[in-house]
């Protein structure tokens, strides 16, 4: 993975060096029709944060403003600018955009332009406008909501690799002195064939600097690809085989020095006293701290900071949330749904009128579901290395917002942004985990105390019990029936609403009344995204209770939905598809069955089949097949990649998955209470991809899980005639 | 001191014989290829070998190495660079998405291959079935000891053979 270095960047300069460097400005008055949805409505031009670098030795750089944590977004995007820009893949490389902030002034916009130098002039025009909105808009740097792919690349990096290689065509037909027109471009080469003249796009790339910029670079269809739609090799790949690629656990730092540290178990709880006796003559020990909120030990090496953080003796302050466990939140669940009443609670969606078509339902079908609380586990324990002095502080970790991270360092020491500066690594896993602050917050504080560079590192069970988890929740249904079959009324109550807002509503389905309410009910664990956020609880509750309304109904689950979905041609060319893939017809042997489950989300449209043994003492997932329409797939194999990821990430949830509170703590503490599906439970996955529309794409890294958990468990209900309402289902006996 | 080999090298550290092997591969070999994961076992991601035997180095003390040979991830290469059949092979089939367990992967799976060239998918179960991956990456990993072992070929392509894409 490229960093960024200034030196580099000023090197390679426009003016230094005769190297193109390409931003995309878009003028407000004259976008393309693709550039629109994201475009503010600020007056002036706009900058989109996707660059790209041609190099004199005619290496093509593109500098990607997203993270890698292994959902391929280096790769995809990519592919998608050099693609666009006819470049010689084999002669591409990846530069990780440096974390400038979204909040100041355009002056760190120019910054991040071309630090220390005059704009160029090409450029000058993108940094007047709004650059603020424009960074929101795209979300700059913050990985998630599996938008780099749909948002970034088909936004910004096609427009950038298409602006770069107008430039330089145009550059060519001025020193030619031949028409645009005749000029053709591939691998990074700019071919006139009536004159027989081909050199590299290097040749040009100072005179393209002097083009204007194109208001509107014309983007490639679909049948102009040669990079995008290709399953091509991921560039990080190799480095993740030899030990060689740098995780933030991994940074090296002159005289470093470790920290082992515990929070108080109850979150919003403070260390009261400690008994720190023993710690203080263990060996390698070198200061025992605590922050109020926490214990720290500092080490010289981290297993001598944790074997000493261990026999330290604390004492916390109470809080509200001391004596909660998991029956007791979830009886409060109980009692604020039921305070709701019929009428109670937010009214999120509401169409025709639910109340009087289920009182006149012929089938009346109700419904209670809960899921638990679920911690991250990345396979990376949370660490952060910091360093503050001299006014200054690195900070080195592996974020999904590099920006926020150097936000948060900056408040954490008590310094400017500018005086902060954040280097990323690769993320050993995020799914969202690793877009919080907490981490980075602590070791900049134990920097500033300490006066050392700091190595925290979270012990697995300080990362299980100090997650931002994944909400629990109860969802509470009631659908009505016709005396054919037909839903006529679908009514949904939930807790909580974290994200998407659209998570808990069913569009989708042609249901004439419905309802969705949530109440917010107040606990003190923090929640924070995990893959597929809200998708990852209403998938559960959605498709499970559309199998128990095509139950009710008599009907079979797959044709139930198909009635659902009448009129949606992608939709129903999905979900035909998955119940294609399995033979869905085909009869199943004794103890085995098969469950549908649907769910669109982040853009993208998944339906899946999963097939389940019963015959055991467990539930054995045997095969998933998954059909996918995410408009158009750049990269066929990475995306195959995250749906597999998706489900071993979701069965994981829906076979074990729970975190549950005692006296407010957490009880789960490492892989053995809080286990992970293994090999020999991987269930054979099989993926096909629909490109439904070329033009809005979908998310890859989320949208594969939600259904998961509702195909399993109709699967069961298939072979067992036992419905599934609570997970994990290590919750339920099968015996 | 303790006298190490690592990776065919002669090392002298200066630690309390009873830290993890973990530990004094990162911290004072300043070889951060070996992960860790769990601390207690659970999750594979620190193994490295003991004379060719897989071990888990977050609960496997310094003393224990003493006389033997400890290979990492970063010794498995050949000295030219060139990468064992198993690196290439998880190369091949594109198996590591964010590659922080991969290091134990790989030497769990070189020492399974080392013993068993052949390994059965029920062989491939037991020796890897101590070696979590969070990213899910299991029927790729099953796939490329395959690979490793000339059981199967890499695709042509990069990837699966099972995604199929329709326009």
């Amino acid at each position: 993975m490229g960093k960024w270095s200034r030196r580099a960047f000023i090197g390679a300069g426009v003016v230094a060096g005769g190297a193109l460097v390409v931003g995309v400005a878009v003028r407000p008055g004259n976008p393309t029709d693709e550039l629109k949805p994201i475009l503010a409505s600020g007056e002036g031009e706009e900058l989109l944060n996707a660059w790209v670098k041609v190099g004199t030795d005619n290496a093509i750089t593109a500098i990607i403003p997203h993270v890698e944590m292994g959902q391929g977004a280096f790769t995809a995007l990519a592919q998608m600018l050099a693609d666009e820009m006819d470049a010689d893949w084999a002669n591409v490389r990846i530069l990780e955009a440096p974390a400038i902030d979204q909040y100041v002034s355009d002056s760190i916009g120019r910054e991040f332009i071309a630090p220390n130098l005059e704009v160029p002039e090409i450029l000058e025009p993108t940094v007047a406008g709004g650059f603020l909105e424009l960074v929101q808009a795209m979300g700059l740097q913050i990985t998630g909501g599996s938008f780099s792919v749909r948002g970034t690349g088909q936004r910004a990096m096609r427009t950038a690799g298409a602006a770069a290689r107008e430039m330089l065509v145009a550059a060519a037909a001025s020193e030619w002195d031949v028409a645009e027109s005749e000029i053709t471009t591939a691998n990074s080469m700019v071919n006139h064939a009536k004159s027989g003249k081909s050199e590299p796009y290097a040749k040009f790339a100072a005179a393209a600097a002097e083009q204007s910029l194109p208001a509107k670079p014309k983007l490639k269809s679909p049948d102009k690809y040669t990079l995008m739609g290709k399953p091509i090799a991921r560039t990080d790949i190799p480095a993740k085989v030899d030990g060689s690629a740098d995780f933030g656990i991994d940074a090296k730092v002159p005289g470093m020095k470790y920290a082992a540290v515990k929070a108080a178990p109850v979150v919003g709880a403070t260390v009261e006293a400690m008994d720190a006796t023993a710690a203080k003559t263990m060996p390698g020990v070198l200061q025992i701290l605590n922050m109020g909120d926490f214990v720290a030990v500092v080490a010289d090496g981290y297993w001598q900071a944790q074997q000493a953080l261990n026999t330290i003796d604390a004492t916390y302050s109470g809080t509200e949330g001391d004596k909660l466990d998991n029956a007791a939140l979830f009886k409060r669940y109980d009692e604020y749904l039921n305070e709701a009443g019929t009428d109670g609670g937010d009214t999120e969606t509401e169409e025709g009128d639910v109340s009087d078509a289920f009182a006149r339902a012929a089938t009346k079908v109700e419904a209670e579901y809960k899921v638990p609380f679920l911690a991250h586990a990345t396979m990376e324990p949370m660490n952060c290395t910091a360093w503050v002095r001299d006014g200054k502080c690195d900070v080195w970790a592996g974020h999904q917002s590099p920006l926020g991270a150097r936000k948060a360092a900056a408040e954490a020491a008590g310094l400017d942004f500018e005086d902060v500066s954040y280097h990323n690594a690769y993320l050993g896993g995020g799914f969202g985990r690793r877009s919080e602050n907490d981490n980075i917050e602590m070791a900049v504080r134990l920097a500033k105390a300490t006066k050392y560079p700091i190595k925290m590192i979270w012990s697995r069970e300080e990362d299980t019990m100090q997650d931002h988890y994944r909400p629990s929740a109860t969802s509470r249904f009631e659908g009505g029936l016709d005396k054919d079959g037909n839903a006529v009324s679908w009514s949904n109550i939930h807790t909580h609403l974290f994200d998407p807002q659209e998570a808990p509503t069913v569009p989708y389905y042609n249901i004439a009344n419905h309802k969705i309410r949530k109440v917010d009910v107040p606990t003190h664990l923090r929640f924070g995204p995990w893959r597929s956020v809200d998708h990852s609880q209403h998938g559960f509750f959605i498709e499970s209770f559309v199998d128990e309304m095509a139950v009710a109904a008599g009907k079979d689950g797959y044709a139930f939905r198909r009635e659902l979905l009448a009129g949606s041609k992608r939709h129903l060319a999905i979900l035909d598809k998955a119940a294609e893939m399995s033979g869905w017809d085909k009869p199943m042997p004794e103890g085995h069955g098969r469950g549908i489950a649907f769910v669109p989300s982040f853009g993208s449209i998944i339906a899946q089949v999963a097939e389940v043994d019963m015959t055991g003492a467990k539930p054995k997932v045997k095969k998933v097949y998954v059909a996918a329409d995410a408009g158009f797939v750049v990269n066929p194999d990475g995306f195959t990649a995250q749906m597999e990821s998706a489900i071993v990430y979701g069965l994981t949830a829906t076979l074990y998955g729970e975190i549950s509170l005692k006296d407010g703590a957490v009880q789960q503490s490492n892989f053995h209470d809080y286990p992970m599906l293994r090999i020999n439970e991987m269930p054979e996955v099989e993926v096909e991809i629909i490109n439904g529309d070329h033009k809005r794409l979908g998310g890859g890294g989320e949208p594969g899980l939600p259904p998961i958990a509702p195909a399993v468990t109709n699967a069961i209900f298939a072979a067992t005639g036992k419905r599934v309402r609570e997970l994990p289902l290590s919750k339920t006996s099968f015996a | 001191m303790i006298k190490l080999n690592v990776n065919g090298q002669t090392k002298e550290v200066d630690v309390d014989p009873a830290t993890p092997i973990l530990w004094v591969v990162r911290e004072n070999l300043e070889m951060t290829g070996t992960k860790f994961g769990c601390g207690i076992a659970q999750c594979g991601a620190c193994t490295v070998h003991l004379d060719g035997k897989p071990v888990r180095s977050c609960s496997t003390p310094i003393s224990q190495a003493d006389g033997k040979a400890i290979t990492t991830v970063e010794g498995l290469a050949a000295e030219d660079g060139t990468l064992s059949k198993v690196q290439q092979a998880w190369i091949d089939a594109q198996v590591p998405q964010c590659g922080y367990c991969q290091s134990g992967q790989i030497m769990s799976a070189t020492a399974l291959l080392k013993n068993n060239p052949q390994p059965t998918d029920e062989q491939i179960n037991s020796a890897m079935a101590g070696n979590v991956c969070r990213c899910g990456m299991y029927g790729r990993i099953r796939s490329a000891i395959k690979i490793a072992a000339g059981m199967e070929q890499p695709a042509t392509e990069t990837g699966s053979e099972s995604t199929k894409v329709e326009a």
